[in-house]
Order: structure tokens, then C-alpha cells, then sequence
């Protein structure tokens, strides 16, 4: 892709760390490398600010076992995907790493690096942008600084003991830095599973604290879910036509692990292993935790909701047998053994008398808007938006889960959901700037 | 939703969901407050009963004032004037679980014809007798078992009866812990 015409520009728009311009982008990750592939596209002048490097989140902020959720058949940006030999496989961290700075060699977006934002306000019809590379004016701003800036915990959190090792997510790398002793795992999403199982596997005995958690099997009649899910049309279903699109927006992930050999992670299976699964905790006291009665209820929610998206699978497979796989065909419509729950559970456990010595707080994230000083947010703190487009006018969000459909939570969710985004960016832009000739005739 | 169903459990569900969506643009109007009030008669008997509460933003009245005697059985040498404080427990549960489902049933078009629960929970007095202090004084556990007769298959029974725990308040109370404060004029 030649991109010598616009070089020069560019480089004038990075060089002026100051001034005005129509958009400003702030993450370069794959939201917002997206984001400038289309508005080059569409010759939006736009600047791309990031507070690290290309890709930082996926860089600093995962621990060292983690792949995608998705196969990499699905690995697709707007221009873009995976091409290798190994369609079926589960990107690394660093494959990861890689494919996006092959994106962004690609994009060549126009860029500032280590150029963390420190406040955004109104500016009559438009926005300032202050960050540690400078300071702008622009007409739009499009926020993909992602989901999981802030690991989440419940309050309980605070009465836990200092002699207890506590991490999230963002702290943990691998099993080598935990001390001996056992682990307690709170949350079971795919992080809370997969950290369960490699910790598990190194040795250590490990509790799992379980609220409600989304089931789903890795491979379902010889295929990778995502293939049923994407054939079927699940993961293209609209944020608007969503029962719950808020409920939508605050699941957990699904139970899934990307591997080598595809393998369904479940309950049950860390169950097997050993592990001990306990309620959603609910507090913190004299150095015990007090979990939820209520173990039964939510594995009997997520096994319900698992077999009704099976049902779907299963139907919308015999509407299009032409779309099955040959090999699909004869495998019967398997269904899973329901998760296995002690007919008593365990409703507080002693942190000293079990030896438990690390607690991993798997309980999800929050996007970091602290720098983001503009009238458009909820009472709980997230940005007011209609799939994208939010309340303030000219300020977008992009790469939230179910933002525009429910693909939005992966990666190559974003390829749709920026081209719309980015289309009506354009329109907002072209109305303000014939409100403006209009005015000054 | 299928209008030709004539689904009927008696649940104004839409109006339950026009509520909903109210709310969420005004939360401070979720804010309720329950109340009793409870004077003792003599021995274990105590008299209680609730009428007012506080809900969208103002003080409500229920219809009538309700009232409840509890005692204890003869067997606890008592009078058994009324039912005792557990089984009020149990009573609370077994009437917000089905409230719920029959207010899910209606929302997800399925005609209930019965619904019946029947309720057991476990207890060893010696914690309240004050005989071993390893024995707690509350149930072991709540078992809740439901007879439902409805038009629908047997996994969108239970998928009923899992959601109605999910958004039942009292399944919450009795399963979470809560701080209780009791304080003395």
C-alpha cells in the first residue's frame, strides 16, 4: 500500500504538538488502529494517541499462558487478517503482539506513542485533548482505550487480611510467582478458569468462588463453537435487538480456553482435577470468607443457558444442512453433563486453617475515564452511548463488548462495528462543517 | 411475544417493565424501605404486624394492616398461638420464589395450571439451647421442592425456576450474609 502522499502530512501532524485537528483517536490497540484504517479511507484528518506503544495493553497487561478466545480463522481487522497455516490454532500473546504491529505497519496510522492522555473536556462544539505529547483541538474524538483498563473487586476485597497475597489479573504472569500454599480463585469467567487450571496443574490446591458465569463448550459436534456461533448468526446479533443489550454488555466471558489441542475447561473438569467450588463470595470476616448459598442456582442458570444455545445451534444446523460440514453430520447433538455441585457446599472457609495463602480476583474490568472530563456518563460510571455513539455529540467509543453486536467483544467484532462508527463520524463531520460555511455566509 | 397465546397468570408484567424502564432513569426511586413492628404478648407469643413502607421516592401503605402471631409449638412448652419465627422464614421464601415465577412465566408465555412448593429445613436446637457451641442456631440448609404443572417443557420449567432464584429477594437474604443492627431505647 503506497502511502507517500500522505507521509508528509503526517509527519507535520506529529511534529505539531499543538493545534487543531478534525479527530483524535486515543489507543493505538486493534480498536484503535482500526478505527485509522478506516478514517484514512474515508481522508479524515486524524491523530492516534497512545499512552504506550502499539498494542500496549496485550503487551504489559496479560498474564504469559493466555491465547485469544477465538480461532485465528477469525483474526481479522478492516484490510487485514491472518494468513498463516494455522487456521484453526489460538493466537499468543506475541502472536498477537506481532499480528498487530504487522497491522500497524500496515495502517501506518498517523501516530504519537507514550503520549498518555491526561484530560479531555467540551470546547463548544468540539473537544480538548490534553496528553503528555502535547495538546489538540479536535471536532471528534474516538475513545478506544479499552475494557479492561481496571481490574474490578468486590468491596469484600478491602477486609482481607495483608498476610494474604492479593492479585489481579494485571499482576499475575504465571504459577512460578505464586508461594507455596493454596489459592483461592474468585470469579469464574475464562480468566478465572484458565488461571484455576494452570495453578491446579503446578500444584497447588485451588478453590474457585462462583457467581454466574457463562458455560460454553470449546468444540460442540466436531467444530470449534465459534464456527456454530458465527454460522448461525449468534455472534452478528444487534446490540438493539438485544433482550438485556445492559445485562448483554456485563456477562463474563465465556468458559473458554484457547489451545494447542482445543480442550472444554469447565467445572466440572477443575472439579475432577481436584479443586474445591465454592459460592460467590459475599465477605470477608476474622479471616474467613462467607460465600452464596445460591452455588446450585447459578451452575443450574449456566447449564440452561449453555443447552438453549446448543438448541439453537442444533436448529439453525438442520434449516442449513447445506452449510454443514460433511463430518458435522452424523455427529449426534451432544450435551453436557450438568455441572456437579456438593449437595452441601461449603459457606465459609477459614483462610489460616485451609492454608490459603494467594486469593486472585478474577471479578472482571472497568475502562479507566479518569481523564475524561466531559458530562456523558451513567450513574455507574460507564460512557452513555447508542452502540458506539455517545450521548456528547462527536465522541465515540469503540472495542466494548456487545458495543454493536455481540461478535463486539472479540477482536474481529471490530471490522463492523468501526465501519459503522466510522460512517457516522463522517456524516457528524460534514454537518458541522456546512452548519460552519452556512453560518460565516 | 405471541399475542394469540392469552397467556394469563395473573402478573401485570407490563407494568412491572414500564416500571423498570422508569427506574432506570430515576434509581433513586428503587430505593424501598420494609418494615414491621412486633410487640410481645407474653411468654413466646409476639403479635407483629406491617403496613407502611417506603418506595418511589414517599411513604406507601399497603391496602389493610397485616398481622401474625408467632409463638412456639406445645412441645417447646409454649401455647403455639401462631406459627414460629423459622417457618415465617420459610413461608417468605416459598411466597417470593413462586411470585417469581409466575411473573417470569407470564413474561416468557407460559400458562401455569399449579404451582406448589413444599419447603424443609433442618435444624439442631442444641445451637439455640445453647448445648454446643459448634452447632449454629439457624437451619443447615433449605430444601425447596416444586410440584409445577404448566405449558411448557421440562427445561423451561426449570429455566423458570432459576431465573425466580436469581431475582428473588428473600432466596438473596437467606443465601447472603447481611448486617443485622439491633439497638435499645
Amino acid at each position: 500500500m503506497s502511502r507517500s502522499t500522505s507521509t508528509s502530512d503526517k509527519n507535520q501532524s506529529l511534529h505539531r504538538k499543538t493545534g487543531t485537528i478534525d479527530v483524535i483517536v486515543i489507543g493505538a490497540g486493534h480498536a484503535g488502529l482500526a478505527t485509522s484504517y478506516c478514517l484514512q479511507q474515508r481522508g479524515i484528518d486524524h491523530l492516534v494517541l497512545e499512552r504506550g506503544e502499539i498494542a500496549n495493553s496485550w503487551k504489559k497487561e496479560r498474564w504469559d499462558s493466555l491465547t485469544l478466545l477465538t480461532p485465528n480463522w477469525q483474526s481479522r481487522l478492516p484490510g487485514f487478517q491472518y494468513e498463516g497455516d494455522d487456521q484453526d490454532g489460538f493466537m499468543t500473546m506475541k502472536q498477537l503482539i506481532r499480528f498487530l504491529e504487522d497491522y500497524a505497519r500496515l495502517v501506518n496510522p498517523p501516530l504519537n506513542t507514550h503520549a498518555e492522555v491526561t484530560d479531555v473536556r467540551q470546547n463548544g462544539k468540539g473537544y480538548e485533548v490534553k496528553s503528555k505529547a502535547g495538546e489538540w483541538t479536535c471536532k471528534a474524538l474516538v475513545i478506544a482505550s479499552g475494557a479492561c483498563n481496571i481490574p474490578s473487586k468486590p468491596k469484600c476485597a478491602e477486609a482481607l487480611s495483608h498476610s494474604i497475597t492479593s492479585l489481579t489479573p494485571h499482576d499475575y504472569r504465571n504459577p512460578d510467582q505464586l508461594e507455596p500454599g493454596g489459592v483461592m480463585i474468585v470469579g469464574a469467567s475464562a480468566t478465572g478458569l484458565q488461571l484455576a487450571d494452570e495453578i491446579q496443574q503446578q500444584g497447588h490446591d485451588v478453590t474457585i468462588a462462583t457467581g454466574e458465569h457463562v458455560r460454553m463448550p470449546r468444540t460442540y459436534r466436531r467444530k470449534d463453537i465459534q464456527f456454530w456461533l458465527h454460522k448461525a448468526g449468534i455472534l452478528d446479533e444487534r446490540y438493539d435487538e438485544l433482550d438485556d443489550i445492559n445485562r448483554a454488555r456485563k456477562l463474563p466471558s465465556p468458559q473458554l480456553i484457547g489451545a494447542h489441542d482445543p480442550r472444554i475447561l469447565d467445572l466440572n473438569k477443575l472439579t475432577d482435577q481436584g479443586a474445591r467450588l465454592v459460592g460467590r463470595i459475599m465477605g470477608i470476616r476474622d479471616n474467613q470468607a462467607m460465600f452464596s448459598g445460591s452455588l446450585k442456582n447459578v451452575c443450574a442458570l449456566a447449564d440452561l443457558k449453555m443447552n438453549r444455545m446448543l438448541n439453537t445451534i442444533d436448529e439453525w444446523a438442520d434449516e442449513n444442512p447445506d452449510e454443514v460440514p460433511e463430518e458435522c453430520k452424523a455427529e449426534p447433538k451432544e450435551r453436557f453433563e450438568a455441572t456437579r455441585v456438593d449437595d452441601k457446599p461449603t459457606i465459609t472457609i477459614d483462610f489460616k486453617d485451609n492454608n490459603i495463602r494467594t486469593i486472585i480476583w478474577c471479578t472482571g474490568f472497568k475502562p479507566d475515564y479518569q481523564w475524561l472530563d466531559v458530562d456523558t456518563f451513567d450513574h455507574k460510571g460507564m460512557i452513555r452511548h447508542d452502540g458506539g455513539v455517545a450521548q456528547s455529540p462527536g465522541l465515540y467509543v469503540i472495542g466494548l463488548p456487545v458495543l454493536r453486536r455481540r461478535k463486539s467483544s472479540f477482536i474481529h467484532g471490530t471490522e463492523d462495528d468501526v465501519n459503522d462508527i466510522t460512517e457516522h463520524l463522517a456524516a457528524y463531520l460534514s454537518a458541522e462543517t456546512a452548519t460552519r460555511v452556512g453560518a460565516s455566509r | 411475544m405471541s399475542e394469540g397465546k392469552n397467556v394469563d397468570n395473573g402478573v401485570n408484567v407490563q407494568a412491572l417493565l414500564e416500571a423498570r424502564e422508569a427506574l432506570s432513569e430515576m434509581p433513586e426511586g428503587a430505593k424501598f424501605t420494609w418494615r414491621a413492628t412486633s410487640d410481645w404478648v407474653n411468654g413466646t407469643h409476639s403479635h407483629s404486624f406491617v403496613e407502611g413502607f417506603f418506595g418511589l421516592g414517599e411513604e406507601q401503605k399497603h391496602i389493610k394492616k397485616y398481622d401474625f402471631d408467632s409463638d412456639h409449638p406445645e412441645i417447646f412448652a409454649s401455647e403455639d398461638l401462631g406459627a414460629t419465627p423459622v417457618e415465617f422464614v420459610l413461608v417468605g421464601l416459598a411466597g417470593c420464589l413462586t411470585a417469581g415465577i409466575a411473573a417470569v412465566a407470564q413474561n416468557r408465555d407460559i400458562q401455569l395450571k399449579k404451582v406448589t412448593a413444599t419447603l424443609e429445613a433442618p435444624m439442631d436446637i442444641q445451637g439455640i439451647l445453647g448445648m454446643d457451641s459448634d452447632v449454629r442456631n439457624g437451619f443447615d440448609e433449605i430444601k425447596v421442592h416444586y410440584e409445577i404443572e404448566a405449558d411448557a417443557d421440562k427445561d423451561d420449567i426449570e429455566a423458570l425456576v432459576a431465573q425466580s432464584q436469581k431475582r428473588s429477594a428473600v432466596f438473596d437474604i437467606v443465601t447472603n450474609p447481611t448486617n443485622v443492627t439491633v439497638n435499645v431505647n
